[in-house]
């Protein structure tokens, strides 16, 4: 028996490059030993634990941060500076919503543990998303992320909104990965069939396909194949005209959950476009370039006129989200011709997490037993009651809307700068009204807070402000400081995405 | 410098933002006042120090003094802290902290509730106005403004008068328009002057040997002056700013339409006018034409049929505007530097004017000058006073106004006759207005209204910490007026090194 296959095959399993994504799936497991394992009244501690061994954890990849370019497992992944910090920002995300997810989870007869379990498994696999360099190793790892996410998004099971949410989310996820699939298989059929210049068996490799595309840069199959994967990835970022599930959605998830799938689960579509577009389908510009363009556009204006007229901060927030990815849209749609683009969409998605987590984490303290329903009335007079949470909310919010000198600001102004030097000037008038309309409203959400002297806070929110635990409240606090200090000062992240 | 042991620019900016700090993370009452104290004086102080070191100091590249340079990361990006002064910026800098000062001593005089987060707000905006004037990155020059502006909206939002939610949110939505749209001409200037820098010295080196294309000059400015506009109240995007006085409280106003306000003007005299000389010459018939039709013609016929005292205050600063309009419009020399300083006069005047109206309103318990009358026999300093403040801003000779008047209305005599007949007419329409108000409010018999109000609440004459404020800013415009040379030199040093606009294309 020949053993060389199998030999070469081992030297091209770097586990140790795996490394974060291991350690988040051994800890999973061993969250759900730990809840067999320890009596039943010291289940509370375990989701500490699951904090704690993260916070560990992204100390050590910080520590280890690797800046050398190389790939691994023969392909499947590459290693990159930028997918480190990937790496670290899914972890974040996965703390942040460990965090939340505590706070929320609290006086509910649902099942703990496994929340936090799906939580890290599902940060593991998008970690894997944004490093794949193969279309099988994607589709997996994203069904993983969306697997997960269904069961995430319809946990509070009791609340038929909920439920809602989560048949839709299933639906919708479906049908899209059913999109990506179909597109993945037609460029892996055309890039393989007889006949064709440049024709390849690699087509499930992104260099593999990439060769091909260059070669063949007006095939009509792979073209449908790109536009459909393209939609498929569309539908992960909520963007025009996918965009259709966001408001339900994320209204009816816990909310948590709709932070993890606002902040971890765009970024992570928009990785995995941002990779496709500049390197795989660079060739098909003439057919990416204006489908980008004409999607960014779209979802601005969607989003932005689609939350003027709620009332419900989730939808707010989540229509708002959607035109956030407008805006990095508009990044992406330039990153083709500008490289500084590519730096643009990576810190926009830093101070959206960090803007967005803000926010959230002071709608997890004001949610009521019906976490579903998140009125702006619920927030009138909150500045009197809490400033601590109402100082939290105008930042997040300030953030979110773009005004210096908070970090928002920056990022908008990254895109902005990157799609003049591509020249979408049409773009960027679109961008700047939304930029406008988007004041109206996160203003009106500010307004609510802080200048509504008639409504008095109602008595049931008036009892939670006080709520939330000493670990979200500092987590809380932390945030604000940093969507300010990261608005002055970028130091060595300014450094490490202006490359 | 060698007094500071740390960089006046610097310390000019840190210092009302670390009181702002320290009152945030909560000090006790006590202290905050006097920290307050420490935090309003410091920039009043470094503006005059470097005023008066100025003449002295060694001139770096394009006329800048006192320059230095901190990195923030953003280098990769051709955007780091750069400070430095230059004749234009100086005056700017001086009114920033003067009114400052003024805004500040009163607003720790007033009765406001929250008064911790008054002061946190009025600090945090008095460190982006001396911020603004310092840059001489043109990025950090627009991220201090805004730093300046969000206070302005929240304390419209929470102190302002009647109607004050409206008022924020007409505001935040005009305001906001006008700044994207000069951020855009900004980046616009950025990216196609190919410096890969927002460093303004830089960008004139580039631009002065590889101009911009005419057809993009002729873009760009347009975004800019309509940005800057907006921002500025030029007609017919003014109506924000008698609504947004009218209801913000007194510092607010102050500090917004004395010294914030000018910050549209400041960009398109130093970065537009310089950087796209081209540009401007295309538009300045346009812009001469709507400044004085619109802006002082038709809002000084409106200054005068209003009652409200504070929004007639509010509508003569749109008004006066118009004439630093007019001024860039003819872009000479002798009309931008005329620019400048009615924007120093301008900005102590219109900032003494909301101050005594505030102080008014606390004897008279209204605004409508309909409602009032016979103050004058209460409270005779404060009519001395506000009458002051009127001739003051009617342009009489003594004062400021004067010479920042004086000379745009030679200039625009040499641009066009028929303009500079408007505008002179905008002054016989600003004395109508001042003086009427002056005589509603101080002389003439007592309303029953009034006289009842006055019966209820004996009227006591302005307190002596009302008058200090005022007292700086009578002191100061009078300053000026008596001794414009202390500024229009350093203005003439830096305009004549960039050749303004017109005069350089015709």
């Amino acid at each position: 028996m020949d053993f060389t296959v199998l030999r070469e095959l081992a030297a091209g399993n770097n586990w140790w490059a795996v490394w974060p994504e291991l350690s988040l799936g051994c800890l999973a497991l061993f969250l759900l030993v730990l809840e067999t394992l320890l009596p039943r009244s010291a289940h509370g501690r375990i989701p500490v634990i699951s904090i704690a061994a993260q916070l560990g954890l992204l100390v050590a990849l910080l520590a280890n941060f690797d800046t050398s370019y190389h790939e691994t497992f023969n392909g499947l992944l590459f290693q990159s500076p930028m997918g480190e910090l990937m790496r670290a920002f899914f972890l974040v995300c996965s703390i942040l919503v460990s965090i939340l997810g505590r706070a929320s989870l609290r006086g509910r007869s649902v099942p703990r543990i496994e929340f936090h379990h799906i939580v890290l498994v599902v940060a593991a696999a998008m970690m894997l998303l944004v490093q794949s360099r193969n279309f099988v190793m994607l589709f997996v790892a994203l069904e993983t992320v969306t697997v997960g996410l269904f069961i995430l998004v319809s946990y509070y099971r009791s609340n038929p909104k909920t439920l809602e949410a989560g048949l839709k989310y299933l639906v919708m996820g479906a049908l899209s990965s059913a999109l990506l699939l179909f597109g993945i298989v037609l460029l892996y059929g055309v890039a393989g069939s007889a006949g064709l210049a440049g024709r390849t068996s690699e087509g499930m490799y992104y260099v593999g396909l990439a060769a091909f595309l260059d070669v063949n840069p007006h095939n009509f199959m792979a073209a449908a194949g790109i536009v459909l994967v393209l939609s498929g990835v569309a539908f992960k970022i909520g963007a025009f005209p996918f965009q259709i599930w966001v408001p339900d959605v994320y209204q009816g998830a816990p909310t948590p959950v709709t932070a993890f799938l606002a902040v971890a689960s765009k970024a992570a579509g928009f990785i995995v476009l941002l990779v496709l577009v500049t390197q795989v389908f660079a060739p098909y510009e003439w057919l990416v370039g204006p489908v980008l363009t004409f999607m960014a556009a779209a979802t601005i204006i969607f989003g932005n006129l689609a939350a003027l007229k709620q009332n419900n901060v989730k939808r707010l927030i989540g229509l708002s989200g959607v035109s956030h990815a407008g805006f990095i849209l508009l990044a992406v749609a330039s990153a083709a011709y500008v490289p500084s683009a590519v730096g643009a969409v990576y810190f926009y998605l830093i101070v959206y997490l960090i803007a967005s987590f803000a926010v959230f984490g002071v709608m997890t303290v004001l949610a009521g037993p019906d976490d579903t329903e998140q009125e702006l009335s619920d927030y009138c007079g909150l500045a009197k009651k809490s400033p601590f949470l109402a100082g939290v909310l105008a930042c997040g919010l300030g953030s979110l809307a773009g005004i210096p000198p908070l970090a928002g600001f920056m990022g908008k102004l990254f895109v902005f700068t990157a799609a003049f030097k591509a020249g979408h000037y049409g773009l960027l008038a679109v961008a700047v009204g939304g930029v406008v309309v988007s004041i109206y409203y996160y203003f009106g959400w500010i307004r609510a807070a802080y200048f509504n002297d008639e409504a008095e806070i109602s008595p049931e929110t008036a009892a939670r402000v006080a709520g939330g635990g000493m670990t979200l409240r500092v987590t809380m606090a932390l945030l604000a400081a940093a969507s300010i200090i990261l608005g002055f000062y970028q130091g060595p992240l300014g450094a490490l995405l202006a490359r | 410098m060698s007094i500071f042991p740390i960089d006046p620019l610097l310390l000019s900016v840190g210092a009302p933002l670390s009181v702002a700090a320290l009152i945030a993370v909560g000090v006790p009452k006590r202290i905050v006042v006097k920290l307050a104290y420490a935090g309003f004086a410091v920039p009043a102080l470094v503006g005059v120090y470097l005023w008066w070191a100025f003449g002295t100091a060694a001139k770096e590249a394009h006329g800048y003094a006192f320059l230095s340079d901190y990195s923030t990361g953003l280098d990769g990006f051709g955007i780091s802290l750069k400070l430095g002064l230059n004749g234009i910026s100086l005056p700017l800098f001086v009114l920033a902290g003067v009114v400052g000062l003024a805004a500040g001593l009163y607003a720790l005089q007033s009765t406001a509730e929250r008064m911790k987060t008054y002061l946190l707000l009025l600090l945090v905006m008095l460190a982006g106005l001396m911020g603004t004037f310092a840059s001489v990155d043109i990025f950090f020059f627009y991220f201090f403004h805004e730093l300046a502006l969000i206070p302005t909206f929240i304390m419209v939002g929470i102190w302002g008068g009647r109607d004050r939610s409206h008022a924020a949110m007409t505001m935040t939505i005009y305001l906001t328009i006008g700044a994207m749209l000069s951020l855009l001409g900004l980046v616009a200037i950025y990216v196609k002057s190919g410096a890969g820098s927002f460093d303004l010295l830089a960008l004139r080196d580039t631009l002065a040997s590889h101009p911009i294309g005419e057809v993009t000059q002729k873009h760009i400015f347009g975004l800019l002056l309509f940005g800057f506009g907006v921002l500025v109240s030029l007609w017919p995007f003014h109506s924000w700013a008698p609504l947004g006085y009218g209801a913000a409280p007194s510092s607010a106003a102050m500090l917004h339409a004395g010294v914030l306000k000018k910050f549209g003007l400041y960009g398109l005299v130093q970065i537009a006018l310089p950087l796209l000389p081209l540009g401007a010459f295309q538009w300045s018939h346009k812009l001469a034409a709507l400044a004085a039709v619109g802006n002082v013609l038709v809002i000084g016929l409106v200054t005068i049929a209003q009652r409200d005292l504070k929004q007639m205050v509010g509508y003569s600063s749109v008004m006066h505007m118009g004439y630093a309009f007019l001024g860039v419009a003819v872009g000479s020399l002798l009309g931008v530097g005329g620019v400048v300083m009615l924007m120093v006069a301008h900005g102590l005047s219109v900032a003494l004017l909301f101050l005594l109206s505030t102080s008014i309103h606390q004897r008279t318990n209204t605004f409508d000058m309909f409602q009032m009358g016979g103050l004058a026999q209460k409270a005779p300093v404060l009519a001395a006073l506000f009458i002051t403040a009127t001739f003051a801003s009617v342009g009489l000779p003594g004062f400021a106004n004067f010479w920042g008047e004086l000379p745009i209305f030679v200039a625009l005599w040499g641009f066009s006759h028929c303009l500079t007949v408007i505008a002179l007419t905008g002054t016989v329409i600003s004395a109508v207005y001042g003086l009427r108000a002056a005589a509603r409010v101080f002389f003439g018999p007592q309303t029953e209204a009034f006289a009842r109000f006055a019966a209820s609440k004996p009227t006591n004459d302005i307190a002596w910490s009302e008058r200090l404020p005022a007292l700086i800013l009578i002191a100061a415009l009078l300053f000026v007026g008596v001794w414009p040379k202390s500024f229009s030199t350093g203005i003439d040093h830096a305009l004549a090194r960039t050749p303004p606009a017109v005069v350089a294309s015709r």
